[in-house]
């Protein structure tokens, strides 16, 4: 029995609701602060500072939003299928050596602006056969690409840390990654794009041309879903895979080709900390980037502006957190996890606790604003 | 006048900017039937929901037996005396009779002594009120006109005074519905009281004393059925005259454009639905399947628009063979002509988080009209969905308004406007008006009338034996997947409702 609410007008929903979930997010983060002894508004004044306060800071939160901008895409692509993907830490991390075998054997070779599409195709390419796996099991013998997905992380993993120790690895190096690319394989830096806005000169971050490759594919992304006749049936089928079925959609063909652009987004989420920051693949480069994903998609509701802006926060988080656990001592970095934690749980997991106080708030201040609603025919 | 067993006063209830239930007053009698009708949506059930405890009224007050009653859960109402059968049964399955009794009645931690008490409650309610069922059969086993008495058994188990029943019939024979009226009049000459809840006028006709009529969250008039008659009570539902029976003229067969030949289908336990049905479809015709709900039309539908997979038989559509046994998907079948209103508009017909213009599109999102390039022409697609709001006059009339906030009547107004709006040569539909008020459902009786005048071939499964006989040029009886008897429209019901209990079949066999 569903009771029926009244639909809330479009800005309430997309910037209201994940606004007050936010600011419970950080009261309750504050109060943990209290209790490590801390003050939590000085502790918020040097995470937003350390952020957003000079353009070095500006620079690691974008280079930080980046990957998570191409994992929430990846992450809400499936989403608007029906499918959870919970494989991009592995389709980034396989994209990893789709990447190290196009620069190592082409950064001698080809200039920059050649080899980063052949190195987008493989990151893509790489990360969408590895998504191909999990959902053709899916769709073919019904095995849950929640599980799936997951298991094919710890495969990747494997593959990953044999690559790197026994087969890419430079004779003689002790650490277990590939050597150094050379400038071929270096993406140019965008950081003059924050000086630009009159910040002091930037001497070392990595935020890089791949930020506007992620805006792009949000943008294409966008595209796909509500524009496409792909997304369409994507989105069909997300719904109501009966629906899809009567509207002669194949179920096969919709849930193996949105995981292989799920994983193409996931795979190119690998390009900005190889290419762009590290120049090599190391042990690890994903670092959790994919899992992020899941909660910006969640935050963004899956739609890519909100990603983008997910992002963003959550690159504060991490840039501002690092800060923060230098500034103040007793803050350490699971500190961080923690904030980072309680903001997943209110603006993904407890996305609604708030809704139907908004709701009747907005139904008995202006009716007119919420529209038509269903009639109360339930029961 | 007898004592009021149930009296709402001055009920409300607004689900956000919805008024449901606007001033609501209404007496109940005790010792009697009392009707309530209304359209979907009229707040029928919202009501019945607030003196279930299920809702609680914003403002108004209810009264049990002349006295102040506070009902916010359903323990409340069951302990003031009320009990409830809903229209979809809430019972264990796989659990027997008696352990569906006392599911949540039960006295103490070790059920023993609970069980051997509704042994004995039970051999007493049979007794008194004729309700034989065997207690230790597990509900899957029975059919669903005993279901329906272990959920009247449940109510009375737990010492209700007052029953309601919500739209009791739907799934039910001919046959088995006039058993539980025969039931129900029992009840009442005990002293109970019945709120009968239904959208039927002929059963309130049949069984009530007093009928109280709803209509956009308002109740309009309550009336003594001795003194209305059904085209009263149906202009009092609608708030306008209403055409209750249908106006066609003779039908006009012509070549076979749908053609079945021994189908067998299975569902997905392994269970075979369908068996060995043939029957053909001609141009100009609208031929009707009968039959009680889960006798395998549901299957037949879907494997005959290539949703579901048929084991083995064959068919031709336009005389070209089409194979239902795995080729034939449903874009295909489309594609060829033939196009399938569902009988669950909600899961199924209908994407109900989609916008009203991307529903009017599903299943000819293929079409080149509605593409440009490899994205969609929204500017087409709009007004093409404009178009068809008007034609069919689907309210409200925004396109870019989400299909879950239309009503029952309007979203099956739009699939229909989706499908006969490709102009298809066959046309399939199941159960067109479940769930749908009377204006509407007068509506969709003309369009279906007009495509079998327009010469196309329609196919209609419906479980409302009333919609069935006025619509059909020929009726076939579907009964335990095999189609047990082909009449005319002018076949009375009595033959048909036994028909469709397979009280012939079973004779024959014997």
């Amino acid at each position: 029995m569903s009771v029926p609410y009244a639909k809330l007008p479009a800005w309430a929903d997309y910037g209201l609701i994940p606004l007050v979930n936010l600011a419970v997010a950080f009261i309750v983060a504050g109060l943990v602060v209290l209790l490590v002894g801390e003050n939590p508004f000085r502790a918020a004044v040097i995470l937003v500072e350390g952020a957003f306060g000079r353009g070095q800071g500006i620079a690691y939160t974008l280079f930080y939003a980046t990957t998570f901008i191409f994992s929430g895409l990846s992450v809400a692509v499936a989403f608007h299928c029906g499918l959870f993907n919970i494989g991009g830490e592995g389709q980034g991390y396989i994209a990893g050596l789709g990447i190290a075998i196009v620069c190592l054997s082409l950064d001698s070779v080809l200039p920059w602006y050649l080899l980063f599409p052949i190195a987008i195709a493989a990151a893509a390419l790489f990360g969408a056969l590895w998504a191909l796996i999990p959902a053709w099991l899916q769709a073919r013998r019904g095995s849950h690409i929640v599980i799936t997905t997951i298991m094919f992380n710890f495969i990747a993993a494997s593959i990953m840390v044999y690559m790197l120790v026994d087969v890419i690895k430079p004779i003689g190096a002790m650490a277990p990654q590939t050597r150094n690319f050379l400038d071929g394989a270096q993406l140019p830096k965008l950081n003059w794009l924050i000086e630009l806005f009159g910040f002091a000169k930037i001497r070392s971050a990595p935020f890089n041309i791949s930020f506007i490759l992620a805006l792009v594919m949000a943008w294409l992304v966008w595209l796909l879903v509500w524009r496409t006749k792909l997304g369409y049936e994507m989105r069909t089928y997300g719904f109501s895979p009966k629906a899809a079925r009567y509207a002669g959609i194949s179920e096969t063909r919709i849930i193996l080709v949105t995981m292989m652009i799920s994983g193409a987004l996931s795979g190119m989420m690998a390009l900005n900390p190889t290419m762009g920051d590290q120049h090599n693949v190391a042990l690890d480069f994903v670092s959790g980037a994919g899992f992020v994903g899941i909660a910006v998609a969640l935050m963004g509701r899956s739609h890519p502006v909100g990603i983008v802006l997910a992002s963003i926060l959550f690159g504060m988080l991490y840039q501002g957190g690092a800060e923060l656990s230098f500034e103040m001592p007793n803050i350490s970095r699971d500190m961080i996890v923690i904030i980072q934690g309680l903001v997943i749980l209110f603006a993904g997991a407890l996305e609604h606790m708030f809704r139907p106080a908004i709701q009747a708030l907005f139904a008995s201040l202006s009716p007119k604003s919420v529209g038509m609603a269903q009639a109360g025919k339930g029961a | 006048m007898a004592e009021a067993a149930i009296e709402l006063i001055g009920i409300n209830k607004s689900f956000g900017p919805v008024h449901a239930n606007r001033d609501i007053n209404l007496e109940v009698a005790r010792g009697t039937i009392h009707g309530i009708v209304g359209e979907n949506g009229a707040g029928k059930s919202t009501l019945m929901s607030i003196l279930y405890g299920f809702y609680q009224a914003d403002s108004g007050e209810i009264k049990v037996n002349g006295k102040p009653a506070s009902i916010k859960t359903s323990n409340d109402a069951i302990a003031a005396g009320i009990g409830m059968v809903h229209q979809h049964f809430m019972l264990v399955d796989n659990f027997t009779v008696l352990e569906n009794v006392i599911l949540g009645a039960e006295s103490n931690a070790l059920l023993n002594s609970s069980i051997a008490k509704a042994r004995s409650e039970l051999v007493r309610l049979e007794r008194e009120y004729g309700l034989q069922v065997n207690p230790d059969a597990l509900i899957e086993e029975l059919p669903v006109g005993l279901q329906q008495r272990v959920e009247i058994l449940k109510a009375l188990y737990r010492g209700a005074e007052i029953l309601i029943l919500d739209e009791p019939t739907g799934v039910l024979t001919p046959a088995e519905a006039d058993h539980l009226f025969r039931i129900l009049k029992q009840l009442k000459e005990q002293g109970k009281t019945v709120v009968l809840i239904t959208h039927k006028l002929r059963e309130i006709m049949a069984i009530t004393d007093t009928v109280s009529v709803m209509r956009q969250g308002t109740m309009v008039a309550t009336r003594e059925t001795a003194r209305t008659t059904v085209e009263e009570l149906a202009e009092l539902m609608v708030g306008r005259r209403v055409l209750l029976r249908v106006d066609k003229g003779e039908a006009k067969p012509g070549a076979v454009k749908l053609s079945v030949k021994n189908l067998v289908v299975r569902d997905s336990r392994g269970v075979t639905m369908v068996d060995d049905v043939s029957f053909d479809v001609r141009a100009g015709e609208i031929v009707g399947i009968a039959g009680v709900a889960g006798n395998g039309q549901s299957e037949l539908l879907e494997a005959i628009s290539g949703i579901r997979n048929a084991v083995s038989g064959s068919a031709t559509l336009d005389g070209k063979p089409i194979d239902l046994t795995g080729a034939a998907d449903p874009g295909e079948l489309r594609e060829r002509g033939l196009a399938h209103v569902p009988e669950d508009r909600h899961h199924v017909g209908l994407v109900l988080a989609f916008e009203e213009n991307e529903n009017s599109i599903l299943g000819y999102h293929d079409d080149p009209r509605y593409l440009k390039g490899p994205l969609l022409n929204i500017d087409a697609i709009l007004a093409d969905a404009k178009d068809k709001i008007e034609k069919y006059d689907i309210r409200p009339s925004n396109p870019r308004l989400k299909t879950a906030n239309f009503s029952g009547g309007n979203q099956q107004k739009i699939v229909l406007a989706r499908e006969i709006e490709q102009d298809p040569g066959v046309l399939i539909v199941g159960q067109p008006t479940r769930g749908v008020d009377v204006g509407a459902i007068e509506f969709i009786h003309k369009r279906l009338i007009a495509m079998r005048d327009a010469g196309k071939a329609v196919l209609l499964v419906s479980v409302e034996l009333d919609e069935i006989r006025s619509l059909s040029d020929r009726i076939l009886v579907m009964f335990a997947g095999r189609i047990v008897g082909e009449r005319g429209p002018e076949a009375g019901e009595g033959e048909l409702g036994l028909l469709m209990a397979g009280v012939e079949r079973k004779e024959a066999a014997e």
